[in-house]
C-alpha cells in the first residue's frame, strides 16, 4: 500500500476501514467504496472482511476441537487431542476456580470465547500489509476494482461490531441466568436494594432511586467494558503495528529500525492478545457466578 | 468503526459456536478426561493395593520359612534321637549275639572235647593193648583179655 500516491494518514485511514456491504443511501444495497461511503450506510450493512475472518477463525477453532473431541479416549492423548486436552482442562480449571455454581454452559462458552478471541488477536501478529494487499491484488486483478479501494481489516477484534456483539450476548445470558435464578423479583431487588439499605421504610424508598442510578450503571458498564478493553487493546496493537509500517516507506534505515520495533511490539503483543482473550473469559465466568449467587 | 448490522450477526455467530462447542466438543472432550482420570486413580489404588499385598506376603513368606525352619530343626532333633535309639538297640542285639554265639561255641567246644576224648580213650586203649602185646611179647588172646580191656577202657 505504500506506492507514491497515498499519504500516511490515507495510508492509516485505509487501513482501518473495514470491507462494507450494505445499503447506499440511495437505497441501492452494495459495496462502500470509501469510508465515507461506508459510514453512510449507517446500521444497514455489514462488515464482511470481520464476518468472513471472524467466522473461518472459529470454524477453525470447531474443527480442530471437534477433531480432537472425536478423538479422545481414556488412552494416551496424543498430538493436536493432547494440545485441545491441555486447553480445555485450562479453561476447566479455571471455571471451576470462579464458579461453583452448577451450569453446563459456562464453561463451554467459556472455551469458546479464549479460543476464539486467541485466534481473532492472533491475526493482528500477521504483518499488517500482507492479507490487505493480497485483497488489494485479487480485486484488482478478477473484480477489476482500484486495489485502494479493497478494504480489508483481517483483525476482527479490531472491529467494535465483533467486540460488542460478543459482549452483549454474554450480557444476554449472565441477564438471562440472572432472571432464572433469581426470579425478576430479586434482578429488580438486586438493582434497586442496595448498596443502601435501611430499616426505615421511608428511607429505604428514598434509596431506591440512587440505588437503582448506581447499579444501574454498573449493570451497563459491565457489557460495555467488557466489549471496550478487547477492542481498546487490539485496537491500539493495530494501530502500533501499522505505524511501525509506515516506517517502510521511509527509506532503507528507517525500514530496518522499523523491522526490529516490529518483532519486538509483535513480541510483546503476543503476551496481549493471549492475555485480553483470557479476561474477557474470567470476566464472563465471574459475571456467569454473580448471575448464580448474590454478591 | 461504524456500528451496523455486524454486531449482530456477529452475535449470533458467538451464539451458534457456543452451542456447536457445549453439544460436540466439551463433553466428549471432558468425559475422556474424567473417566482417565478415574482410570489413573483405580490403576494407583490398584498399585498401592498390590504393595500392600506383597508386603503382607513378604511377612506370611519369613513366617512359614521360620515355621520351616522349625520343623527342620524338629525332625534332625528326632532322627538323631532316633539314630542314638537305634545305635543302642544294635549294641543290645550284638551283645546278645555275642553272647549266643559265645554260648554256642563253647558247647560245641565241649562236645568237641568230649568227642575228642572218646577218640583218644579208644586211641589210648589200642596203644596201652599193643604195648602191653609188646611187653609181654607174648600171644595174648585179646579175645580171652578182652572182658580185661573193656574194663580198663571204662575205668580210663
Amino acid at each position: 500500500m505504500s506506492s507514491e500516491t497515498i499519504t500516511s494518514s490515507q495510508y492509516i485511514k485505509h487501513h482501518l476501514t473495514n470491507w462494507t456491504y450494505g445499503q447506499h443511501p440511495d437505497g441501492s444495497w452494495g459495496f462502500a467504496h470509501t469510508a465515507e461511503e461506508a459510514a453512510q450506510m449507517g446500521f444497514n450493512a455489514i462488515h464482511v472482511d470481520t464476518m468472513f475472518w471472524s467466522i473461518s477463525l472459529g470454524f477453525l477453532f470447531l474443527w480442530l476441537f471437534r477433531k480432537a473431541a472425536k478423538q479422545a479416549t481414556t488412552g494416551v492423548p496424543t498430538g493436536v487431542v493432547n494440545f485441545c486436552e491441555w486447553i480445555v482442562e485450562f479453561i476447566d480449571v479455571s471455571v471451576r476456580g470462579s464458579f461453583t455454581a452448577k451450569n453446563n454452559l459456562v464453561a463451554p462458552m467459556a472455551l469458546t470465547i479464549f479460543v476464539w478471541i486467541f485466534l481473532m488477536n492472533f491475526m493482528d501478529l500477521i504483518p499488517v500489509d500482507v492479507l490487505p494487499s493480497i485483497a488489494g491484488y485479487i480485486g484488482a486483478t478478477f473484480f477489476g476494482v482500484d486495489p485502494h479501494h479493497v478494504y480489508f481489516k483481517v483483525v476482527p477484534t479490531t472491529d467494535p461490531n465483533a467486540t460488542f456483539g460478543m459482549a452483549l450476548a454474554v450480557y444476554a445470558v449472565v441477564l438471562f441466568y440472572t432472571i432464572k435464578v433469581k426470579g425478576f423479583g430479586g434482578f429488580a431487588a438486586e438493582l434497586t436494594m442496595q448498596p443502601f439499605q435501611s430499616k426505615n421504610t421511608i428511607i429505604q424508598l428514598i434509596f431506591i432511586p440512587v440505588n437503582f442510578l448506581l447499579e444501574f450503571v454498573s449493570l451497563i458498564a459491565k457489557p460495555v467494558s467488557l466489549a471496550l478493553r478487547l477492542f481498546g487493546n487490539m485496537y491500539a496493537g493495530e494501530m502500533i503495528f501499522i505505524l511501525i509500517a509506515i516506517m517502510y516507506s521511509a527509506g532503507w534505515a528507517m525500514g530496518i529500525f522499523g523491522g526490529f520495533l516490529q518483532l519486538g511490539w509483535a513480541i510483546f503483543h503476543i503476551l496481549i492478545i493471549t492475555l485480553q482473550a483470557f479476561i474477557f473469559m474470567t470476566l464472563t465466568i465471574v459475571y456467569m457466578e454473580m448471575a448464580h449467587h448474590d454478591h | 468503526m461504524n456500528i451496523n448490522l455486524t454486531i449482530i450477526a456477529q452475535m449470533f455467530t458467538f451464539g451458534f459456536f457456543v452451542w456447536f462447542c457445549m453439544k460436540f466438543v466439551w463433553p466428549p472432550i471432558m468425559n475422556a478426561l474424567l473417566e482417565r482420570k478415574a482410570i489413573i486413580a483405580d490403576g494407583l489404588a490398584a498399585a498401592e493395593k498390590g504393595q500392600h499385598e506383597e508386603e503382607l506376603a513378604k511377612k506370611r513368606a519369613v513366617e512359614i520359612l521360620k515355621e520351616a525352619k522349625d520343623k527342620a530343626q524338629d525332625i534332625i532333633t528326632q532322627a538323631d534321637k532316633r539314630a542314638s535309639e537305634i545305635v543302642e538297640e544294635s549294641k543290645d542285639t550284638a551283645r546278645v549275639e555275642a553272647e549266643r554265639i559265645v554260648t554256642a561255641a563253647n558247647a560245641e567246644i565241649e562236645q568237641e572235647t568230649t568227642r575228642a576224648r572218646e577218640a583218644l580213650r579208644g586211641q589210648v586203649v589200642t596203644l596201652a593193648v599193643q604195648g602191653a602185646g609188646k611187653v609181654l611179647k607174648k600171644e595174648i588172646d585179646a579175645k580171652a583179655n578182652e572182658d580185661l580191656l573193656n574194663d580198663l577202657v571204662a575205668q580210663l
